[in-house]
């Protein structure tokens, strides 16, 4: 599968990158190498193979259901929180007011 | 006495046990060096002596009050700019994360801290560890300490922990941390004549390392030799209830156990790793390096693992595709970069955010990332490769039902000038053909200096061993180093 | 089958509905996180460096609110899945710190289950009917966005993100908005049996997307609007009808459904469009990295069943065939968990303080509790959780009727003075002197009085005019004001009549 400039803006703009025209038209050629190359992928006979799900053999382990038992995965921290943002408010982040 | 930057891990901690030499004075010497080197190689995107002194200063207080000390104690390190360091800026070298200060250590760091380990600065590597030869990085190109014999061209120290490499053959630090999905601890100490080890994938936790590809990045370690690497790594790994990923596993005594006599084992020789077009020079060494291993006693068997030439290409879509997912929280709202054109919305602010934060080889991983699992290609593309990686893991658990070990070159070529594959992003993937199948399949491996090449250049053999058996992969390492005796070094120009 | 149509320009309309309902799993910390889910708390108080999506931040699994999920599906009889998955699903939004919500879209912990919605002839309903459930998945909710307290910007608060939700995803099974309300009814009602969900929808604890589309009766299934965020049974029902109607006057006029995501305004009681969702259709779903597969072992599932209270359908069965309620009665103490705990205590209390069976006092203590406690509290405004008024002290109450102490008629007057003073049964009847009489003399001369005062009547009676008999029991009642005993008194009159 090739990909077209509609097509990469298209993907630019579900990965919210902004691009230019001419960055589009550089990138098309670019895209469609790397993807005729992964596509050597499809030669692969892959009858009754499971996909991977775990590198190595593991299942997930249960977290007990307690609050800030960790200081570092837990909350009550809000000015760690709100420290890097660019437009922190009142204690919230600020983005561009949103119309939904 | 040596020059205590030529000292290794053991050897400082060792000496600083013994009051041959203060931490403090250890921490200063290196502090220098990263100092007299910055402008030239350009290894450390910030330095951070105080750091250093401080904890050597930690050291030497404990020493004289007679306190246990730790397994690095006293060891000043290089911290690969992926791990997060409270109160540092953390910034998997991008603009995205400039100003980034986060108010949380990495377990890995922590972990280090603990034993002892100070920090010199936070290293440069490739943007968000995306790269083969640190040309991505934000705060510009790594310059390897080597030279081609004659010629003073800029060589790659490769990638994506290539100020860890260069650092550590510079004699900036003694160790430093990498990170590895693809190969990007391997291949830079490859092409630096440094050792470097990526353990069994969720032997180091991941929590407060900068991701790139979840189900493949795994920390490690990076030194001078294999029982520096096996020190630092004991003082990394271990379980960590916060990433869902780590193996809850006590970490093994390797260093105590290290042996390079290989009698009884098996060494595997993967067929499919003499590709077309290799040069004659990598081929010799890989031959030199299994007249090494049965010299240490080690038979050695042809072991055939057929998918090899599909890793790259799985590799290249299932990477790109977590990193797609993994990026999109950079966005301008809670940290970072914020780019806030004039009268934009919501959605033209993560754009531009987006746009002017990442560099372009993120944002081509992020591309072929969206693209491969955007609606109808996700079956085609991300399934498939990831059925593909079982095969690949399947192959090598077939041949470690028959040898212990494989051994193959860590990378196909030495060391690349800078500039040379960055307008071609294919040939620049191409460099971790040899790294990638161990990282899909999760398994522990490293590479350790075997010799120079004719431009004298270093050339790195790989080993790569079962799941959890880093043991075995290290007294490998140790019985090739043993042998390889590589004791060349850059010849300082900077 | 529902009879529910749009009567079009051009004719019937069917309409058909499934139901996505989020509903906020009850658990102490979040789903993949430690910080609280307590609701109201200060802006981004509950939230960790995992909910902001910090760098090499890890999502690491609670373990409740996977055994909330499984009891919830073990209630409406589902399959459990001992081997799922979380993936992502990917989208940029502001209140959407990680740039996706871990979800469960291949692999969800509960397949295929069940609920059945009763008759209710008045609704529309006129025979009970299964609504088919045909998953429910675990996932994290979104942080929540302010629009009012900044002229250009919005305010992003985090501490709902990272809040575990089940997805419980309905067929489309329903085709009226009453067979919609009542099938939201009564999962809420399983969810808080289960205590899986508090069920608040005032609170955002409850919250629909309802699915709508129309066909004519017996067609193909027409294109489908997905309303989002619906918060109450009423809403959910007004959202369907005017979707419902929407649909047929645009296809009627001509045009197509667009498959989209609209927005409910309870204001207006109307639908309209999302714009900002517009673009967001491909959310390049793939397994979570940062997470195992889920695998539940034999034991984990064997605990939560046996975990699981009596439920909803259970115990309407019980009240009527062990009980002996009427359908009525039972289908209204069952409805709620805070009635039926409130009955439940009640007759425990009752059939203690008359040392008798629950099954011998349970008419009394049911109707006592919906015609006589309800009606008090409704006219107080209160809820039965608010009542001043204890299970012990309305069995006391209770207990005084069934001893034959006061009358039911008394009981009403002694009800409202407890309301009122918080006083006990026993000592509002010995203050205010209620106690009914029971003395056989006394009732016999008063019985003797009114006889003689109205022979008339016992003549008329003897005649044959026995509907008289309640005059005489009314007037004996009157002389003793009220406090004579029934019984007492039928009993006497029966052998004075003759």
């Amino acid at each position: 599968m090739s990909v077209d400039t509609a097509t990469v803006a298209k993907i630019a703009s579900l990965a919210r990158l902004k691009v230019s025209e001419a960055e589009l038209e550089a990138m098309v050629p670019e895209l469609n190498g790397i993807l005729a190359w992964v596509e050597q992928l499809g030669e692969v006979d892959v009858t009754g193979v499971e996909p991977m799900t775990a590198v190595i053999p593991n299942t997930l382990r249960l977290r007990e259901d307690v609050i800030n038992a960790d200081p570092l995965t837990g909350g009550d921290r809000r000015d760690a929180v709100l420290a890097n943002a660019p437009a922190a408010q009142h204690g919230f982040f600020g983005v561009p007011k949103v119309i939904e | 006495m040596t020059n205590i930057t030529d000292l290794g891990v053991a050897a400082i901690r060792d000496g600083v046990a013994a009051g041959q030499f203060s931490a403090v004075e250890v921490a200063e010497a290196f502090n220098a060096n990263v100092a007299a080197a910055q402008s030239a190689l350009n290894a450390f995107i910030v330095a951070t002596p105080e750091k250093a002194i401080e904890a050597a200063k930690a050291v030497d207080a404990a020493r004289s009050a007679g306190q246990a000390l730790g397994p690095m104690a006293g060891v000043p390190i290089g911290m690969k700019d992926l791990f997060a360091t409270e109160g540092v800026q953390t910034t998997a070298a991008s603009r995205m994360l400039e100003c980034f200060v986060p108010h949380y250590e990495s377990t890995v760091s922590r972990k280090l801290w603990e034993a002892g380990a100070g920090m010199l600065g936070k290293l440069n590597l490739d943007q968000f560890a995306m790269g083969s030869s640190n040309e991505s990085s934000y705060f510009g190109n790594v310059i390897s300490p080597w030279q081609r014999r004659g010629s003073n061209a800029q060589l790659t120290p490769g990638g994506s922990s290539g100020g860890s490499s260069a650092a550590i053959a510079a004699r900036l630090a003694p160790a430093a941390t990498g990170t590895d999905t693809g190969g990007s601890i391997r291949q830079p100490a490859a092409y630096t004549g440094t050792v470097g080890i990526k353990p069994t994938y969720g032997r180091c936790s991941r929590w407060g390392v900068v991701a790139y590809a979840s189900s493949l990045d795994q920390a490690g370690s990076m030194a001078r030799d294999v029982t520096d690497c096996s020190i630092m790594l004991e003082a990394m790994a271990g379980f960590d209830p916060k990433d869902s990923t780590s193996l809850d596993l006590a970490v093994p005594a390797w260093t105590a156990s290290l042996s390079g006599d290989l009698k009884g084992k098996k060494v595997g020789i993967p067929r499919e790793y003499r590709v077309d077009g290799m040069p004659a020079e990598v081929d010799a060494i890989w031959e030199q390096g299994i007249a090494w291993a049965k010299d240490a006693g080690a038979e050695v068997v042809e072991v055939s693992l057929p998918h090899t030439k599909y890793a790259l290409a799985a590799y290249y879509i299932i990477a790109p595709a977590e990193a797609s997912s993994n990026l999109a929280r950079y966005d301008g709202v809670r940290y970072g970069l914020r780019d806030l054109p004039d009268g934009a919305g919501l959605q033209d602010m993560y754009a531009a955010t987006r746009a002017a934060g990442f560099g372009d080889e993120v944002k081509r991983r992020i591309l072929i990332g969206t693209y491969v699992l955007s609606a109808g290609f996700y079956d085609a593309y991300y399934t498939q490769a990831q059925k593909v990686r079982t095969l690949i893991s399947q192959d090598f658990a077939k041949a470690f039902e028959q040898v212990d070990v494989l051994l193959t070159p860590t990378a196909p070529s030495a060391a690349f000038a800078l500039g040379e594959n960055v307008d071609d992003p294919l040939s620049m993937y191409l460099n971790d053909v040899f790294t990638v199948p161990a990282s899909l399949a999760g398994l522990p491996a490293m590479s350790v200096p075997a010799g120079l090449d004719a431009q004298g250049l270093p050339l790195g053999l790989q080993i790569i061993g079962r799941p959890l058996d880093e043991q075995g992969v290290l007294n490998a390492g140790l019985a090739i180093e043993a042998r390889a005796g590589f004791t060349a070094k850059p010849e300082k120009w900077w | 089958m529902s009879t529910y149509r749009i009567q079009g320009a051009t004719g019937d309309w069917e309409v058909v509905i499934g139901l996505e309902v989020h509903a906020q799993v009850t658990s102490n910390s979040k789903l993949f996180s430690g910080s609280a889910t307590a609701f109201g708390a200060e802006p981004n108080s509950q939230v960790s460096l995992i909910d902001a999506a910090m760098p090499g931040m890890l999502p690491v699994l609670n373990g409740e609110c996977i055994r909330q999920a499984v009891r919830t599906g073990m209630a409406i009889d589902a399959q459990i899945n001992k081997w799922s998955r979380f993936d992502r699903k990917n989208y940029f939004y502001a209140d959407l710190p990680q740039g996706y919500q871990i979800s469960q879209l291949y692999h969800p912990i509960v397949g295929e289950g069940s609920l059945t919605i009763e008759a209710d002839e008045k609704a529309g309903i006129p025979e009970a009917k299964v609504i088919g459930v045909e998953r429910i998945h675990v996932e994290q909710d979104a942080g929540k966005l302010m629009h009012d307290q900044h002229p250009t910007m919005s305010y992003v608060d985090l501490n709902r993100s990272g809040v575990a939700l089940m997805e419980i995803v309905s067929r489309p099974d329903m085709n009226s908005p009453a067979e919609a309300g009542a099938y939201l009814s009564k999962l809420r009602t399983i969810l808080r049996y289960v205590g899986s969900c508090d069920g608040n929808m005032d609170q955002g604890s409850m919250r629909a997307d309802v699915n709508v589309s129309v066909r004519r009766p017996g067609d193909e299934l027409g294109t489908r609007t997905e309303t989002k965020n619906v918060n109450s049974v009423r809403f959910v029902m007004q959202a369907i009808e005017h979707e419902a109607n929407r649909q047929v006057d645009v296809i009627e006029g001509g045009g197509k459904i667009v498959q989209e995501t609209r927005l409910f305004d309870p204001n207006t009681g109307s639908t309209r469009s999302m714009r900002s969702k517009e673009d967001a259709h491909d959310y390049r779903y793939f397994p979570d990295p940062d997470l195992l597969p889920l695998v539940l072992e034999d034991a984990f599932l064997e605990n939560c069943r046996a975990s699981l209270p009596e439920l909803p359908d259970a115990k309407r069965a019980r009240y009527e065939g062990e009980l002996g309620l009427s359908a009525y009665n039972a289908a209204v103490l069952t409805a709620d968990v805070d009635t039926f705990r409130w009955f439940e205590a009640l007759l425990a209390e009752t059939a203690l303080a008359q040392g008798k069976q629950p099954a011998e006092v349970a008419k009394q203590a049911a109707n006592w509790l919906i015609s006589e406690l309800f009606g008090a509290l409704n006219k107080l405004g209160k809820s039965l959780d608010e009542s001043p008024v204890s299970h012990e002290q309305a069995a006391e109450l209770l207990a005084l009727v069934g001893k034959g102490t006061i009358s039911g008629s008394i009981a009403k007057q002694v009800l409202e003075i407890m309301l009122e003073t918080g006083e006990g049964a026993t000592a509002i009847v010995e203050r205010e002197g209620l106690k009914q009489e029971s003395d056989t003399g006394a009732i016999e001369a008063k019985v003797d009085e009114i006889l003689a005062a109205n022979s008339d009547k016992v003549e008329q009676y003897r005649g044959g005019k026995v509907a008289l008999f309640g005059f005489f029991v009314g007037q004996t009642m009157k002389a003793m004001q009220g406090k004579a005993n029934p019984g007492v008194i039928n009993e006497i009159l029966k052998s004075k009549l003759g």
